[in-house]
């Protein structure tokens, strides 16, 4: 880890002015993250900027019948939360399989968002990894890739994105609300947010230098059916080989949205109106041009009969 | 004290203090973060400076630059080891590769500096600013393609590369029933809870090293020997140790580094393994081939019985002795066993709790229920026909006890065997399909020479001191209800010392030998003890009882405390050992019971059920017991289910080096558990009649998972661990 200058922020607005004005700034909120990145120094931030004490802790209601939930509620609030869990169970199903409830009290509806990938390679400064280095090379093509992503890959990277949260949030067409350091604010639909590889994998997203996440908005509930169905090597505490996020209503149309499977939450709602036909249908929709490695390809299958058990949930 | 026949009535077999469940003598000071760790020596080592050790980029070359002076002007840098300052050091002879590398680099993760700061994060700052030049060579990293060049080792801690009985390849061809299948069994981390870590302090020329470590002796001699100092010069303490598992059998690089770092700082310096680096900078059960073939009547009799196993190494490493059960475990005329050993350039492997036996036995115990329904037979029936109550490759050496039939029948009954389906997969709970397996447990008995010594003060208590460890194990227990056992005091009258290499040489712990091993050796010293007390007190009787604290001959009583009013009484000896584990096949045994469901849609797979029944000799404190066993019993679903460490066959090491990448079970893997010990002494162990469990636990777990979720779904997996990746291919359409 290397030494840091530690700033506390006393606005939003504040904390993205002074993050771009401060080369090599970090925000930190919960740190769950963050922390872990700087000990093994793939982040090595000149300048840290705590966010915690900004009043972006709140969950409440919008006039169109939403949810705005603010940016440091921490994973454990919001999973809770008697709206999220009556209106929008998913995302209490998906945060709750992430992670332990140490974690989840300290980790925010931000941060979560910005977790970086799990990819061994990312995680040894040893190796080449065009994420953490651009331009060193993917050590991760050609080796032990059996968590690693299998559609929307690039030359440069097969890494992916690790998170649960984010993938329930997908799936119901959050909002993500940011303040830029000029103090004007937008709004980036979720599945602009997080980007593919390409060959910048170093960028995670579309955030701008200093923006800061604010809140993240949630339209009017759904109904239906909700799952989050999450398979990994163990039964708790570990990241998912693949997860299902989905929401089905009573007549068999519905959404579906995939973690575990590239380096972004996958939706491809082209596939959701194959939905009623069933998983067969709807994985060959979403899983099109998929380009695994020998080591990852069964997600492909595993994904596929993870949907059929959510949709054989969803009949009984 | 020479135990060199079988042993008779003794003040053991009273069993008021022995063979009871008690609570560790530890356990408050453990509870309420009071016991000790090596990390956390400021009571002792107050003031010491942080080292961090830098693990090598490269598997396998060379240094050919290394420059320290960004990292030497770092913040509150003292002092930076590396090979090229470090003096002269002499490999230790548990150690297959250097601790300090450089310029020579041996494996990935090897240590090549430490630095020595103020604070730990100082430390770790300066060590990314060390810049050093690699020149890479090609490394052997891949054992399925170093397999044709594995030759048979010579013999070793697991006896002869290679033993043949009759006619293996006549009687295999001959059989009527035939079973010829490869496994295979991944690298394995110990991923202990503490990380191997030390702290160093130089009195003058004298070192003391306060350290994790299960072996003192052996440590204290590799200490002495890597630094070239005279053995009297070295002292090693290492009180309590929060797991081993093998790991900690030797000496590795924060202990010597600690050392030097703290000569070089002029001061105490300690030294943690950074979790990243337990993977490759220490040792890991090494990944194992398995060839097992068997030939058998239709009528379910072992013919000709066969198992090889390829694994690999370091040069000057050693084999996994994969294939050592395969020599006892069941009869059969015409039989094969080999090891061969390949050289590889991975950190180097070592032992891991049961080495040999638990990666041997998930295969042997696979193809044995194979080899079962092949045969038409029940698991428990095919086993059970071929038992043996001698030596198989000797038959004139009987085993000392052997109920491994005792273990499978009472475990079949307990755990509801009759109910398991015969055919796989025919049994479905709504999305779960429900399956049960079992597999033989073995794991032989070793005893090992332990010396203590006992004193007795005015007060009447009895203090014992030990070089033996407890690693978890519940060591200090045992040992105090021996010494209690032996002295006729209460558990609470006497206070237990270990791990410093200022007490008498044990044991040590590894290999299941401690237990046994270390509770002769203080029976041997209060034998003396008891001698001493009766020559004190006047008695001359040789009916002499100790007892409620009190020594009784007749009609006469005094209290224990009289004998040392005139002074400390103290005896120290040593338990060694004659040739009865010649005479007697010492083994432990037991039988293993899973059931499992497994997932009908994403093959994911759930322990549901597990049993243990186990027969290892006199039970000294059911209690631990049965917590190494339920341990060891967790540990077999992780190398059923998780455990690999994944190999990079390409930049030659381990890539998932860190617990997250390196999955051990949870709490939500593991589902209830039971454990049952037979009733039994074995006299030719020891006067304690005891063996060890804590091995035992593990061996076999492995493959009755594996035997379990076959008999749920119906896919034979033989490549460990049994991931869902495995199972998919082979599973039946969901719907």
């Amino acid at each position: 880890m290397k030494a840091f200058e530690y700033t506390r922020a006393s606005s939003p607005a504040d904390a993205a002015a002074l993050a771009a004005k401060t080369p090599g700034a970090r925000f930190i909120a919960g740190g769950t993250n963050l922390l872990d990145l700087m000990k093994l120094e793939i982040e090595t931030p000149t300048h840290l900027i705590d966010v915690n004490k900004l009043a972006l802790d709140r969950i409440e209601e919008t006039s169109d019948g939403g949810l705005r939930i603010g940016a440091l509620v921490r994973n454990t609030d919001l999973a809770a939360d008697k709206r999220v869990r009556r209106d929008y169970a998913v995302l209490t199903r998906a945060i709750v399989a992430g992670a332990s409830g140490q974690l989840r009290n300290k980790a925010t509806t931000a941060g979560n968002l910005l977790q970086r990938t799990r990819c061994p390679y990312f995680y040894d400064p040893n190796q080449p990894c065009n994420k953490r280095k651009p331009g060193s090379g993917c050590a991760a093509i050609g080796g032990f890739s059996r968590q690693l992503a299998v559609i929307g890959t690039s030359k440069a990277c097969i890494a992916t994105y690790p998170g649960d949260m984010a993938i329930a949030m997908r799936l119901l067409d959050a909002t993500v609300e940011t303040v830029k350091p000029d103090g004007s604010t937008r709004k980036i639909a979720i599945a602009d947010f997080h980007r593919l590889p390409g060959d910048t994998p170093h960028l995670d997203n579309t955030l701008q230098t200093g923006e800061l996440i604010t809140a993240v908005t949630l339209p009017k509930p759904l109904g239906g059916k909700h799952f989050y169905h999450k398979v990994r090597d163990r039964a708790s505490y570990a990241f998912a080989l693949v997860s299902v996020a989905a929401v089905v209503q009573k007549d068999g149309t519905g959404r579906v949205a995939f973690g575990g499977m590239a380096h972004k939450p996958w939706r491809v709602e082209a596939a959701e109106a194959a939905l009623p036909k069933g998983a067969a249908a709807t994985a060959k929709i979403a899983f099109a041009g998929a380009t695994p490695t020998h080591d990852n390809a069964f997600k492909l299958q595993l994904a596929e009969r993870t949907l059929a058990a959510v949709l054989h949930e969803a009949r009984g | 004290m020479k135990f060199d026949t079988p042993a008779t009535t003794n003040p053991i077999d009273r069993l008021k203090v022995v063979g009871k469940a008690t609570d560790r003598i530890d356990g408050p000071l453990k509870t309420t973060g009071r016991a000790p760790y090596a990390y956390e020596r400021h009571d002792v080592a107050p003031g010491a400076a942080y080292g961090y050790v830098l693990g090598s980029a490269i598997a396998k070359g060379r240094i050919i630059g290394m420059d320290l002076t960004a990292a030497k002007a770092a913040p509150g840098v003292l002092a930076i080891v590396t090979a090229e300052n470090a003096g002269k050091l002499t490999k230790g002879n548990f150690n297959t590769a250097n601790l300090l590398g450089g310029p020579e680099i041996e494996h990935y993760h090897q240590a090549v500096a430490l630095v020595v700061a103020e604070t730990f994060e100082q430390a770790r700052a300066a060590s990314s600013l060390i810049r050093i030049d690699y020149a890479r060579t090609k490394g052997r990293f891949d054992l399925e393609a170093e397999m044709a060049n594995a030759p048979l080792p010579p013999p070793g801690f697991g006896g002869p590369s290679e033993s043949k009985v009759g006619n293996f390849a006549g009687a295999f061809a001959a059989a009527p029933v035939q079973l010829d299948a490869r496994y295979t069994t991944p690298d394995h981390s110990h991923a202990m809870m503490e990380p191997h870590a030390s702290t160093a302090k130089w009195e003058g020329d004298q070192l003391l090293l306060w350290t994790s470590n299960q072996m003192i002796n052996w440590g204290k001699g590799d200490v002495a020997r890597t630094l070239g100092l005279p053995k009297e010069k070295v002292r090693l303490m290492s009180p309590f140790v929060g797991g081993g598992f093998g790991g900690k059998l030797f000496v590795r690089a924060d202990a010597i580094l600690a050392a030097l770092g703290a000569k070089a700082a002029g001061r105490p310096v300690k030294v943690a393994l950074q979790r990243p680096l337990i993977a490759n900078n220490t040792t890991h059960r090494p990944a194992t081939i398995q060839r097992i073939r068997l030939g058998a009547t239709r009528d379910g009799k072992i013919t000709a019985i066969g198992h090889e196993s390829w694994s690999g190494d370091l040069p000057g490493g050693g084999p996994e002795t994969a294939v050592g059960q395969t020599r006892l475990l069941y009869a059969g005329e015409n039989r094969l066993t080999a090891m061969r050993l390949a050289v590889l350039d991975l950190p180097e492997g070592n032992a891991m709790r049961a080495p040999g036996e638990a990666p041997g036995l998930m295969a042997l115990e696979i193809a044995m229920d194979e080899m079962a329904e092949k045969l038409g037979m029940d698991p428990v029936e095919f086993r059970a026909i071929n038992d043996t109550q001698v030596d198989p490759e000797a038959a004139n050496r009987p085993f000392s006890q052997r109920q491994l039939i005792q273990c499978m029948r009472i475990g079949a009954e307990k755990f509801g065997w009759a109910k398991r389906a015969k055919a796989p997969g025919a049994i479905r709970e709504g999305r779960w399909l429900i399956g049960m397996g079992m597999a033989a447990a073995f794991r032989n008995n070793l005893n090992g020479k332990s010396g203590a010594r006992v004193r007795l003060d005015g007060k009447g208590v009895v203090t014992v001191e030990t070089d033996m460890t407890d690693i978890g194990t519940g060591t200090y227990t045992i040992i105090a209800q021996t010494a209690a056992e032996m002295m006729g005091v209460p558990l609470e009258t006497v206070v237990v010392r270990l791990g410093d290499s200022s007490f008498p040489a044990s044991a040590g712990s590894g290999g299941q030998w401690g237990a046994n091993s270390s509770t002769a050796g203080v029976y041997a010293a209060c034998s003396m003890l008891r001698d001493k007390v009766t020559a004190a007190l006047g008695f001359n009787s040789a009916d002499v009882v100790f007892e409620d604290g009190h020594v009784r001959a007749g009609n006469r009583s005094v209290a224990l405390a009289e004998a040392a009013k005139g002074g400390e009484l103290v005896a120290e000896d040593f338990m060694d050992y004659g040739d009865l584990a010649k005479k007697y096949q010492q083994s432990t045994f037991g039988a293993h019971f899973v059931e499992v469901g497994v997932d009908a849609a994403t093959a994911e797979v759930r322990v549901r059920r597990m049993l243990a029944v186990c027969a290892a000799g006199r039970i000294l404190n059911p209690k631990s017991a049965r917590s190494q066993v339920i341990g060891a019993m967790t540990m077999g679903v992780g190398s059923a289910l998780m455990e690999e460490l994944a190999v990079d066959k390409r930049f030659g090491y381990f890539v998932n080096h860190d617990l997250a990448g390196y999955e051990v079970p949870v709490h939500a893997d593991i589902p209830h558990q039971e454990v049952i010990f037979l009733e039994e002494t074995d006299p030719t162990t020891s006067p304690m009649k005891a063996k060890g469990v804590g091995e035992l636990g593990l061996c076999g777990v492995g493959a009755a998972v594996a035997n379990a979720i076959y008999n749920a779904c119906g896919v034979r997996v033989r490549d460990y661990p049994v991931t869902l990746d495995k199972l998919l291919p082979g599973m039946p359409a969901f719907a």
